[in-house]
């Protein structure tokens, strides 16, 4: 029951991978070019898998430890895979003297998630920590997706994130 | 130009007039005026970072600048006291023993934490900083070097030795702010990544974030089991460094001490690694006979393998020179091997009752004991190696005092040596016993006893030159890891020419071993001075002439390069991969049934463009409909280099391989499977 080879594929990891090795080509193997060849690759795969990453090392010449570091330096690169929804809960001074951390909290306990842990192990939720988004006039501040929601209190946490959940899957945990 | 001398070249320290000379920064006058200035992260053989801000000094006119970073301008007035100075290194001090997690005195480093050294000498009384208590993993993966990251100052000295002198940067920085640490890549332990486990990290580490792996406990148990009988062999370097620990000057001569040492802490006989050294002479001087005399004996040039780190080295960064390598163990393996096969006998034992432990001044002999290929009918060879250091320790903790001891021989046969032998502790050592053995054996025989200045001295590369049965011999000397690939690369690049190149990957050589005694300043070149005064010392100069190895070959080896020779004296090595990854998966075939086939992209068959028959098979998979019987992965490391790029299809390796040759594979493969 082999299906064939349809010419509009989806991008399977081997195509993603061959586009990892045009990006590294692109930037002509150039060691001082990591940084953007890390951007490139982080939106190919949404994250940096760790062995994509010793791929890049190896093709730059770099030590693997190099690269590492530098991936885990810049805030902006992510190690682990993100959910499908990324909620970011701002935590600069103002979200943060107006309470944001108790909803950081009632936000982890709503989607089950462990301390330090970062992502729903459906692959749907992605909670993270960030130092101002700009609204601090909207202070306590949490994005959801796309979507920014200001004034927050703990309680209006379970509504926000059910309404996202529900047009997207069926079957909510 | 220079001008008119004096004012120009001279700055004032602490209001006393001192020459600027070759120094490169002004840390390196002001301590060459006589002022110590404390530092954690100034080592002159590393690049300049300037984090530890100990070194701070007050220059006129221009404030407060750290010395290290600054360099020196004639005229400059230096003062290097003054209360706001105390203040600010007393505060930096603080701040790192906040950073780090004390442990008192079960620390590893106790007796020689710099850390506390220092916070005495700035005059630290209390911390007044909260502790920041990070309790992180200790990483006990590597039989060479153990981490405990939460003592960790982030001075960075690790690091840039690591990358500098040893050109493998296992170690770097990462994460940041208040969670930066330094790590190897990935979160992963120094044994499961490139390492090579020369310790020269652990070498400058001011704290305990990196030792020695610890062997002190199992090797109290093996002295104190009752049916055991423990012997032991001492290299070479440890003897002219042990006596710093107890008060003697570096350099001096403890090794009739060290022996008596040995004996009272329970070691049934005391041998010397030496003997094996003198033997390693012989094994290696016939190995490059004989490929000096026909290539299918090996390629030239022979490279030295007394030096474990260096060989690690090859394996995983430059798999294609170990056809190069000699196939000698070390000296230590030597010793391992002889050590199984005759004291049983010799000693009137049963061969489970014997332990063998060995004193090193290194590291990497700790990992190389661990090797696969130095067991024998299931156990290692050598049991455990101390470094210098954890013998110093224990024989503290036996309350022996050295100094007090009256010199013992060593037990032979294994006891024998000539000062070649000895010479092996330091860089160029290895090369200067073996001219000396050519000379003796193959040549005129007028410098068979000489000192070969050309291949001593602190030059990165020394290169000296021999006539041996009409034929010039090149011999290269060079350490620290990062000098031997630069040479490796001129030699491949034809603009070297050498015929034997001696690597020790410590710089300077073992005197200056991770497993040594902390050294003072200036300590390691007063070892390498003891190590050539003790080879004039010797009766002999010359392996040739060691008879013990004479008669070993007389009754149990027969000759150089004989069968039993290798059993015993030779090794063999394999590619490795740098790091333990997963591989990448790139198409799911249909669970169950696929054919897997994974290519290659390790540094090696990446450089023989693995990437192409990569790019070239995934299109083929595509192009014939492959999709759901074939999974292919790319991995890193096939450990077959030498013949890359190499991919695997299903059981098959496919070594230089092409697409062409991997779809016919893949095609052959599924043809042959039975159809559903
Ligand atoms: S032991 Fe040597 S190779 Fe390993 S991390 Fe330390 S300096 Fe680098
Ligand atoms: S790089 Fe080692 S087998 Fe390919």
């Amino acid at each position: 029951m082999s299906t064939c080879a349809c010419p509009t594929q989806p991008a399977t990891a081997a195509h993603r991978f061959q586009r990892v090795g045009a990006i590294i080509e692109r930037h002509q193997r150039k060691p001082e070019r990591l940084i953007p060849i890390l951007q490139e690759v982080q939106e190919e795969y949404r994250y940096l898998p760790r062995e994509v990453l010793s791929f890049v090392a190896t093709a730059l010449d770099l030590s693997p430890a190099k690269v590492f570091g530098v991936a885990t330096f810049y805030a902006h690169f992510a190690l682990e895979p993100k959910g499908r929804t990324v909620v970011r809960v701002c935590d600069g001074t103002a979200c943060h003297v107006k309470d944001s951390m108790p909803i950081f909290d009632a936000i982890r306990g709503h989607l089950k998630l462990a301390a330090g842990q970062h992502t729903s192990a459906d692959m749907e939720w992605t909670l993270e920590k960030v130092s101002c988004l700009g609204a601090c006039g909207l202070a306590p501040v949490v994005v959801i997706g796309e979507q920014v929601h200001g004034q927050l209190a703990p309680g209006m946490v379970p509504a926000l994130l059910d309404a996202v959940a529900r047009p997207a899957t069926g079957s909510a945990a | 130009m220079p001008t008119t001398a004096t004012a120009a070249s001279t700055i004032t320290v602490d209001g006393r007039t001192v020459p600027i000379g070759q120094a490169r920064n002004l840390l390196e006058v002001v301590r060459a005026s006589g002022v110590d200035l404390p530092t954690f992260c100034y080592h002159s053989e590393l690049s300049v970072h300037g984090a530890c801000r100990l070194c701070v000094v007050d220059v006129k006119g221009r404030g407060v600048m750290a010395s290290c970073s600054t360099p020196p301008e004639a005229g400059m007035e230096v003062v290097t006291r003054t209360e706001p100075l105390r203040r600010m290194r007393r505060t930096s001090v603080e701040l790192l023993l906040a950073a780090h997690n004390p442990e008192g005195p079960s620390c590893d480093r106790a007796a020689a934490c710099e850390l506390q050294d220092v916070a005495r000498k700035v005059g630290v009384e209390r911390v007044r900083f909260k502790p920041m208590g990070r309790d992180l993993p200790l990483d006990r993966t590597s039989a060479a070097v153990h981490r405990d990251p939460s003592k960790c100052i982030l001075c960075g000295d690790c690091v840039r030795m690591c990358a500098e002198v040893q050109g493998v940067s296992a170690l770097d920085f990462a994460h940041r702010g208040a969670a930066t640490t330094v790590q190897p890549a990935f979160g992963r332990g120094l044994g499961e990544v490139d390492c090579v486990g020369c310790g020269q990290c652990a070498r400058v580490c001011p704290t305990a974030a990196l030792i020695p792996a610890p062997e002190i406990e199992p090797a109290w148990k093996l002295l104190t089991a009752p049916s055991t009988t423990a012997v032991a062999q001492i290299a070479p370097a440890v003897r002219v460094a042990i006596g710093e620990r107890f008060g003697l000057p570096a350099g001096a001569e403890t090794t009739g001490r060290m022996v008596a040492a040995l004996r009272r802490l329970g070691f049934a006989k005391v041998y010397d690694t030496t003997f094996t050294a003198d033997l390693t002479v012989w094994e290696e001087g016939a190995e490059f006979v004989r490929r000096l005399r026909s290539s299918d004996e090996g390629p030239l040039p022979l490279m030295t393998s007394c030096c474990p780190a260096w060989v690690k080295w090859v394996e995983q960064f430059r798999p294609d020179a170990l056809p190069n390598l000699s196939s000698c163990r070390s000296p230590q393996g030597m010793f391992g091997g002889l050590a199984r096969r005759l004291l049983p006998k010799a000693l009137g034992i049963e061969a489970k009752d014997l332990a063998v432990v060995s004193i090193m001044p290194c590291t990497a002999k700790k990992a190389e004991a661990a090797r696969e290929e130095l067991r024998s009918e299931g156990r290692r060879e050598i049991d455990h190696v101390l470094t210098t250091e954890e013998l110093a320790r224990m024989i503290d903790g036996a309350g022996i005092r050295l100094g007090d001891l009256e010199p013992e021989p060593f037990d032979q046969p294994f006891g024998m040596k000539t000062g070649a032998g000895l010479l092996f502790g330091a860089s160029g050592g290895v090369a200067e016993a073996v001219l000396r053995y050519a000379d003796a054996v193959l040549g005129d025989g007028s410098r068979r006893d000489a000192v070969w200045e050309e291949v001593r001295g602190p030059g990165a590369l020394r290169v000296a030159t021999a006539t041996i049965g009409g034929r010039t011999i090149r011999v290269g000397v060079v350490s620290g890891l990062r000098n031997a690939g630069q040479v490796l690369d001129d030699v491949k690049a034809g603009r070297l020419a050498l015929d034997i190149i001696e690597v020790m990957a410590c710089p300077g050589g073992c005197v200056n071993g991770a497993g040594q005694p902390r050294p003072a300043r200036g300590a390691v070149d007063s070892r390498t001075a003891a190590i050539h005064r003790a080879d004039r010392c010797e009766h002999r100069q010359n392996s040739a002439d060691n008879e013990e190895v004479g008669k070993l070959y007389k009754n149990t080896l027969g000759e150089p390069g004989s069968h039993t020779s290798h059993e015993l004296l030779h090794t063999t090595y394999r590619p490795r991969r740098r790091i333990d990854d997963l591989d990448l998966l790139l198409t799911a075939g249909e669970p169950g049934g696929k054919l897997l086939t994974t290519v290659c992209l390790g540094t090696s068959c990446h450089l023989r463009g693995s990437q192409g028959v990569l790019r070239g098979l995934l299109d083929a998979v595509d192009a014939k409909g492959w999709g759901a019987q074939v999974d292919v992965r790319a991995t890193f490391c096939l450990e077959q280099c030498a013949s890359g790029p190499n991919c695997k299809i299903g059981k098959e390796v496919l070594t230089a391989t092409t697409v062409d040759k991997a779809v016919a594979e893949i095609g052959a493969q599924l043809a042959a499977r039975p159809q559903g």
